[in-house]
């Protein structure tokens, strides 16, 4: 569904990613884990068109969306909720959910997507009208996936969806990721909490230093001694 | 023309800069300190259609206003890449370019400015003016593409992760404040028959600024209020006393300070683009 070819990014004159090559099927949960500035983020900014790469491709779908504009990239299918969260704070929920269906003008279609996220985070629906800089934490970062699911994608992004958020919360947002995939989602998870990450992730990729050093099953990335050491505090 | 009438249309034409500038900066998060140049445009070109072609009013001022949106995207181009206090900085330079632009050039009459320009400003074409542009802005704040100037000033990278197409939007909104502040400048050249570079300069343009961050950032009625409260105050001073009427651009200062300090979101402030959700959001927030 989603193939990077060795791809090399660029700030200024910092190389960023040196070359990273990842694939994700469709259905699955794939996860980056590694280090702070390793290019975690970077890569997922690639991949959506924020940055665009000095050299290699990036496929969606089998068609080259490198170095598209992001609102084409958004419209192919893939949505990113960004490092941070970010929500729009002076926003009430609802229009930070709004904004999220922002190309789509199928009122009808952004209606039924809006009644599936309030599913999803029942939360949300209670707190519409609230301004989404006064939610806490946990309850923004839901806001920023249901955002991102309002365009509908194909393939999710997710920047570290974890950061700075209680551990039980943690879990209940990672319990809700997998409900997203089983209902067809194809998400790629981008984490420094590796335990948690592979622990939903098939598949998973370790980054270091711009450079995809190691690649395996979630399962086996696990186990792998390596991975156990630098990511898993054993 | 009856001076209270004189100041109420100086009230209106203000309006019009202080609420084109909160397009800019009130809603679109772009601070900008040349706002007063695209007045200056505005009134130079407007007076020139009238003067040097006989153009009819009307279409003078609206020709005017234009050339100031073109100006507008000129410069948008390629400073609206910058953000922040370097977008502010590269304002401040095309004021100063354009300043000595109009100084030098003969067709603008250099330093003596343009004069013998025929009075047709009157309180009701400056009233409906303002109208007709709080009007317009209203129609555009409530579309997708004033959302979009909102959900760039609350947080331009999730706006572009949402395939908001930030920079074009940006150029739109300085493009649009342009016009408004050139069809104001218009006015104010009709209304004062006689312009010079010295009235569109960086102190004029802090004055608009003033009265956006004075009335409310964000807020359209806002910037009105900012306006009436900034063009009457150095007119009460001057009836006091005419020394203190000389020192109100430290009062300007003093009031940003002021402001900045105990209100900073401005006598009315609107976070969210619909005050009912607002109040509502306030009352059940926090819980």
């Amino acid at each position: 569904m989603l193939k990077l070819d060795d791809i090399v990014t660029h700030y200024g004159n910092i190389q960023a990613l040196k070359g990273i090559s990842i694939e994700v099927k469709q259905g699955e949960i794939v996860t980056i884990i590694g280090a702070n500035g390793a290019g975690k983020t970077t890569t997922l900014k690639t991949i959506c068109g924020l940055i665009s790469p000095t050299s290699g491709k990036v496929y969606f779908q089998n068609k080259d969306i490198t170095g598209k504009a992001t609102s084409d990239i958004v419209e192919a299918g893939i949505a990113m909720v960004p490092e941070g969260r970010r929500v729009f704070p002076r926003m009430t929920v609802l229009e930070n959910l709004q904004l999220g269906a922002y190309l789509n003008r199928n009122r009808q279609e952004v209606k039924n997507y809006l009644e599936e996220v309030f599913t999803l985070f029942p939360i949300l629906k209670n707190r519409k009208r609230q301004i989404a800089g006064t939610l806490s934490g946990g309850e923004q970062q839901m806001l920023a996936i249901g955002r991102a699911l309002m365009a509908k994608p194909k393939l999710l992004l997710l920047d570290e969806p974890s950061m700075g958020l209680a551990p039980k919360i943690v879990a209940n947002i990672f319990d809700i990721l997998t409900e997203i995939n089983k209902e067809g989602t194809t998400i790629l998870l981008v984490e420094q909490n590796a335990r948690m990450a592979l622990s939903i992730a098939h598949k998973g990729f370790v980054i270091e230093t711009g450079k995809i050093v190691l690649q395996d099953t979630a399962e086996n990335l696990l186990k792998n001694e390596e991975v156990k050491k630098a990511y898993l505090g054993e | 023309m009856n001076y209270y009438l004189q100041i109420l249309t100086v009230i209106m034409i203000n309006s019009i800069l202080a609420v084109s500038l909160n397009l800019i900066t009130g809603y679109t998060g772009q601070l900008s300190l040349g706002h007063a140049t695209f007045m200056g445009i505005g009134a130079y070109a407007a007076t020139l259609f009238t003067l040097k072609l006989h153009l009819p009013f009307l279409i003078s001022i609206i020709l005017g206003a234009s050339v100031a949106a073109f100006f507008g995207f000129i410069i948008g181009v390629p400073t609206l890449r910058l953000k922040g206090d370097y977008l502010a900085i590269a304002t401040l330079g095309f004021g100063e370019i354009m300043k000595n632009i109009l100084l030098n050039l003969e067709i603008t009459g250099g330093p003596m400015g343009l004069r013998g320009i025929p009075k047709v400003t009157n309180i009701y074409i400056s009233a409906v003016a303002l109208f007709l542009v709080i009007f317009s802005l209203n129609r555009i704040m409530n579309s997708r593409v004033g959302k979009s100037f909102i959900a760039i000033r609350e947080d331009e990278l999730a706006a572009e992760a949402m395939g908001i197409n930030t920079t074009q939007f940006k150029i739109l909104a300085f493009i649009i404040g342009a016009f408004y502040a050139g069809l104001a400048g218009g006015l104010y050249a009709f209304l004062f028959r006689y312009i010079n570079p010295k009235d569109f300069g960086f102190m004029k343009s802090i004055e608009i600024l003033c009265m956006v961050v004075l009335g409310g950032m964000g807020n359209t009625y806002g910037a009105v209020l900012g306006a009436c409260i900034i063009t009457v105050l150095p007119e009460l001073l001057r009836s006091i006393s005419p020394v203190i009427a000389q020192y109100r651009m430290v009062f300007y200062g003093l009031l940003l300070i002021i402001m900045m300090i105990v209100k900073p979101q401005g006598i009315i402030s609107a976070p969210s683009s619909n005050k009912k959700e607002y109040k509502n959001s306030l009352e059940k927030g926090g819980q």
